[in-house]
């Protein structure tokens, strides 16, 4: 059965009918052709498809439409904003952190999440919280390096936190 | 000048691009999500299949009802396997497979069905409905098993029980050399093996466009997340009964192979029959249990080995067997069995070596190439055996690597030619920047319980720490094409277009490692030119000459050389119009960032866009081919010489430091130090991450992937349950390049992607004992194999943790090969000094 919702994706309100049991990884990607949104694995494991509901990454695998239409939906197309990337995006596509480039989309989002709990995150932070998104090309050491190089850039000044921090959102 | 100045000779050269660090040029699309994978792509009308897989581990196929499921609205297509009945597989040599089985399955995961229908809702109907009536078969789950039992034929290629390769070799005089001996050690190692586990599943969508005009009916195109689209191309053409020209195949961007993505697969020959039935669009994904089950993924080896050595450390003689477990096909299994023997001799010199291999067919999923394809296992037992010696001896073990280096320049004792080796420099970085001595030194004063500060500290904990180190050699590609033929191993065309765009074609594919900016920077640097006027089309065998494949780390070595090879017929071109136009002599021109300077007068200039446009005016239309293949005289003249040969070697070397419970078995890896001989980095950036990258994965199998089965089922098929090393695992890596020219490499590069992975298992492995003073001779080293193995030392039950024996056949059931490598050689070397170097190579 499908069933008529709304959704605000990237800044972009939209009605659709989806089926009730499709997962929104599979509305993004099926129905919403938004297919910067990766799947590792559809079962909450691998992170590829992590998208920041309300600012908080969250594994669109496991997550239902129905139950995020009051939400601010982030992915990773909606990232670079008015024609200009996150810092995260420029440092991730500079100093080698996206190598296949499939854990990306989900690595960036959480790494976005992260940059606004901890903007000056440690080694041990940064380890805690992308510990739920798994890369096999790099071993991680380019991607702690990207975010530590973006964390620099955004505090001197040049790019302001893109929406305000709200509750977590747990999955 | 000796064979060590030769190595270092080598001139700098000022590139402006080659040795730069700088973003691929698809990190962009990466990390904005327009990157299209295979899964990625939506065409008009198409529909999704799946494949329904086999129950059982080994089990005759009596029926199959699918008439059920064919009733569904919204099934379109169903085959079996009497609908593709041809049979394939990436080896000429192994042809065992078949899309979807015929009378017999022979693991738990062996296609048996194929459907397709409007959506993946349907699918999941349709796939219950289908029956399939099995007589099971006795399951072979082991090599001990398989050997025990040739009465359960698995597979027909198996021409005794089931035993589907055995090999054997004598390089030199094995007996003399054990004879020379002041020690001989006999160890057996076992390596459990492990799946790739890339992030994207494999996926691919095959589009049939009829057309009534044409004989054969149409033309099939296949977008498919691979490695080696070439291979893929011929072997779906076989089956399918469509002749290589009107199959298309290509490779969108490849969301991580390390081996899995190498072999044609039956999802692939399935989608294009399915569509070719149904005349619509046909995506088949898989999940990411189906990649666990049609795996490809290195090969359970257990090993003994037995090595003479003279009191000094040096080596008299080797003796190497090994087992693999193959599962239930070929796949590249038979070039595995030999790279499990072929690379001893490449990193250490062996005066003399006798290799016994043998793979047994076994019901569970096929093993294939994984990243270090058959020289992981052997070199971690290498590794940790020598290890052993060296502690026997009294020898520091970096001391009895560094006494048995093997030379540059020099052929090994099994024919194969070495050219360029930093092995020496990456040892003595590894050590220096790891602070390996100070870390023994105080270690054993530790031990000796003279320090007081440490030693006090140490008495309260149980943790202890240890250092390991390990070295190893890879090839950088495959001297032997996979099917047998004098054709070029890699081509490369470049188009000028007179607005001063350039399009490079090749069909490299680029699964994440970057094959496809090193093309761009290559053919900058040689044409002068900035990257960003180039436009590349890659891994499409319509439109790009063909690369056989990411695999073998072959890609940077042969494309670069035939990348080099085109440009530089189109740079004589445009130098030779430029030339006249500034009133020089061609010889005084040089290009760099669109400009083409006179050297003498850097005054007098002709802009890029100005020099194509003059040459198109004088030739004609600009485009050029290059095209490499492998030097001849790099290997011996025996059968089976093929595998091993590489036009050059690269080498690593790794220190592991971990910290170990003695209460618990706790394994921390704290920190790698991995040292690579690149040659010359084309982007330091990849580089550095090619060795990061195969030092996590090396880490990761070192300690926790595992390789289960239950019943004949693979016993933990999801990311969840098969430990991948998250963030929190992955020790720090500190990443050092070596960088010595290779003569032949472009621009003096040699590989990264696989040589890097080798040497960490066997230096954690090192490291354990270091640190508890147990051994766990298999692989992976886990918290309880540690535990037990502590445990026995404790009991007095020896020193650790030992696989058991295999009992070996005797007589080895093949026949021996003696090879002596001495005349070869010098014809050989002869040969090769007097054959001009390939088209391409400097």
């Amino acid at each position: 059965m499908r069933e008529l919702i709304s959704l605000q994706v990237n800044g972009e309100r939209r009605e659709i009918a989806v089926l009730q049991h499709h997962t929104l990884l599979e509305v993004l990607r099926e129905d919403m052709g938004l297919i910067g949104t990766k799947h590792g694995c559809e079962l909450g494991e691998c992170g590829a498809c992590t998208v920041l509901i309300d600012g908080m990454p969250v594994l669109s695998c496991l997550a239902l439409p129905i139950e995020v239409q009051a939400c601010d939906i982030l992915t990773i197309e909606g990232l670079e904003q008015n024609g200009k990337l996150h810092p995260l995006q420029e440092t991730f596509a500079e100093l080698g952190a996206a190598q296949c480039g499939y854990c990306t989309p989900g690595m960036l989002l959480a790494g976005v999440a992260l940059l606004r709990k901890h903007p000056h995150p440690t080694r041990e932070q940064m380890k805690e919280y992308l510990a739920g998104n798994l890369c096999r090309c790099t071993g991680y050491t380019k991607i702690y390096e990207a975010v530590e190089v973006a964390a620099q850039r955004m505090s001197t000044g040049e790019e302001q936190p893109m929406r305000p921090e709200v509750e977590e959102y747990h999955v | 000048m000796s064979k060590q100045e030769q190595n270092r000779a080598q001139p700098v050269h000022p590139y402006t691009i080659v040795g730069t660090p700088r973003a691929k040029v698809d990190a962009y699309a990466k990390v904005t999500g327009r990157a299209v994978y295979a899964d990625d792509i939506l065409l008009p009308r198409m529909l999704y299949g799946r494949i329904l897989r086999s129950p059982h581990a080994h089990a005759r196929i009596l029926s199959i009802d699918t008439s059920r499921a064919k009733k569904l609205p919204g099934v379109l297509a169903i085959i079996t396997g009497e609908d593709l009945p041809q049979k394939f597989g990436i080896l000429p040599s192994s042809q065992d497979e078949y899309a979807l089985a015929i009378d017999k399955v022979r693991y738990v995961g062996d296609p048996v069905v194929a459907i397709a229908a409007l959506d993946p809702d349907i699918l999941d109907e349709a796939i219950k409905l289908i029956q399939v009536e099995y007589e099971l078969l006795p399951a072979l789950m082991s090599i001990d098993e398989a050997l025990a039992h040739p009465e359960v034929k698995i597979n027909d290629e198996a021409r005794i029980g089931n035993i589907h390769k055995a090999v054997s070799y004598e390089f030199g005089e094995i007996e003399a050399g054990f004879a020379e001996a002041d020690y001989i050690r006999e160890d057996w190692f076992y390596y459990e093996g492990n799946n790739h586990a890339p992030l994207e599943a494999h996926a691919c969508v095959a589009q049939w466009e009829p057309n009534p005009s044409d004989p054969i009916g149409g033309k099939l195109t296949l977008w498919t997340s691979t490695q080696t689209p070439h291979y893929v191309h011929r072997e779906l053409s076989k089956v399918l009964g469509i002749p290589q020209s009107h199959v298309r195949v290509i490779a969108p961007h490849v969301g991580g192979g390390f081996g899995g993505k190498s072999d044609p697969f039956s999802h692939e020959i399935c989608a294009s029959e399915l569509s070719r039935r149904t005349g619509r669009p046909v995506k088949i994904t898989c999940t990411r249990e189906e990649v666990f089950l049609l795996h490809r993924g290195r090969h359970p080896v257990k090993m003994w080995i037995k090595t003479g050595v003279r009191r000094d450390g040096s080596l008299t003689a080797m003796h190497f067997r090994s087992f693999l477990d193959g599962g239930a096909y070929g796949s590249y299994g038979i070039a595995s069995t030999y790279y499990t023997g072929a690379l001893q001799t490449v990193t250490y010199t062996l005066p003399c070596y006798k290799f016994e291999g043998m793979r047994l067919f076994t019901n569970k999923p096929p093993c294939g190439p994984k990243r270090g394809h058959g020289t992981t296992q052997p070199r971690y037992a290498v590794e940790v055996h020598l290890d052993k010696i060296a502690f026997d001896l009294g020898i520091d073990p970096v001391e009895l690597r560094r006494r048995n280096l093997i030379e540059p320049y020099s052929y090994t004792v099994n024919g194969l030619r070495i050219t360029s080796c930093a092995l020496g420099e990456c040892l003595d970085r590894v050590v220096e920047r790891s602070g390996w001595n100070s870390f023994h030194a105080d270690k054993q004063i530790v031990a000796a319980g003279l320090h007081a500060e440490n030693g006090a500290s140490s008495a309260v904990t149980t943790v202890k720490r240890g250092m390991g180190l390990a070295a190893s050699s890879y090839i950088c590609g495959a001297g032997k094409p996979i099917y047998w033929n004098e054709l070029p191993h890699s081509a490369v065309q470049i188009r000028l277009d007179r607005s001063g765009g350039v399009t490079v074609y090749c069909g490299a594919t680029d699964i994440g490692q970057g094959s496809t900016s090193i093309l761009a920077y290559i053919v900058a640097e040689e044409l002068g030119i900035q990257i960003g006027r180039i436009h590349l089309q890659t891994a499409d065998t319509a439109l790009t000459p063909v690369d056989l494949g990411s695999y073998s780390s072959r890609v940077t070595f042969m494309a670069g050389n035939a990348a080099i090879a085109a440009a530089r017929k189109l740079k004589e071109q445009l130098f030779q119009v430029a030339a006249e136009r500034m009133q020089v002599s061609p010889e005084r021109l040089y290009a760099v960032n669109d400009v083409i300077y006179d050297e003498d007068d850097p005054g007098v200039t002709l802009s890029f866009e100005h020099a194509v446009q003059f040459a198109e005016a004088r030739f004609g239309a600009l485009v050029a081919a290059g095209s490499y293949t492998p030097p001849e005289g790099i290997h011996g003249d025996y059968k089976g010489a093929g595998v091993g040969p590489s036009p050059a070697y690269s080498y690593s070397t790794c220190v592991a430091q971990v910290a170990v419970d003695e209460e618990t078995g706790e394994i921390v890896v704290e920190k790698l130090w991995l040292a690579h001989d690149v040659g010359q980095s084309i982007n330091p950036l990849l580089v550095a991450g090619q060795v990061e990258g195969g030092a996590y994965m090396g880490y990761g199998e070192a300690v926790m992937e595992q390789q289960i089965f239950r019943k004949g089922r693979h016993k933990i098929p999801s990311l969840l349950d098969y430990k991948l090393a998250t963030t929190l695992d992955t020790p720090e890596i500190e990443t050092i390049l070596v960088e010595i020219p290779d003569r032949e490499g472009p621009f003096g590069g040699k590989e990264a992607g696989q040589g890097p992975l080798n040497p960490v298992i066997p230096a954690i492995a090192n490291a354990v004992y270091n640190a508890v003073g147990v051994r766990v001779d298999e692989v992976p080293i886990t918290s309880d194999k540690v535990f037990k193995a502590l445990r026995n030392q404790s009991q007095g039950k020896g020193m650790g943790l030992q696989p058991s024996p295999i009992e070996t056949p005797s007589p080895w059931p093949t026949r021996l090969i003696k090879w002596q490598p001495e005349e070869h050689q010098s014809a050989m070397k002869r040969q090769s000094d007097h054959t001009s170097l390939q088209e391409g190579v400097l």
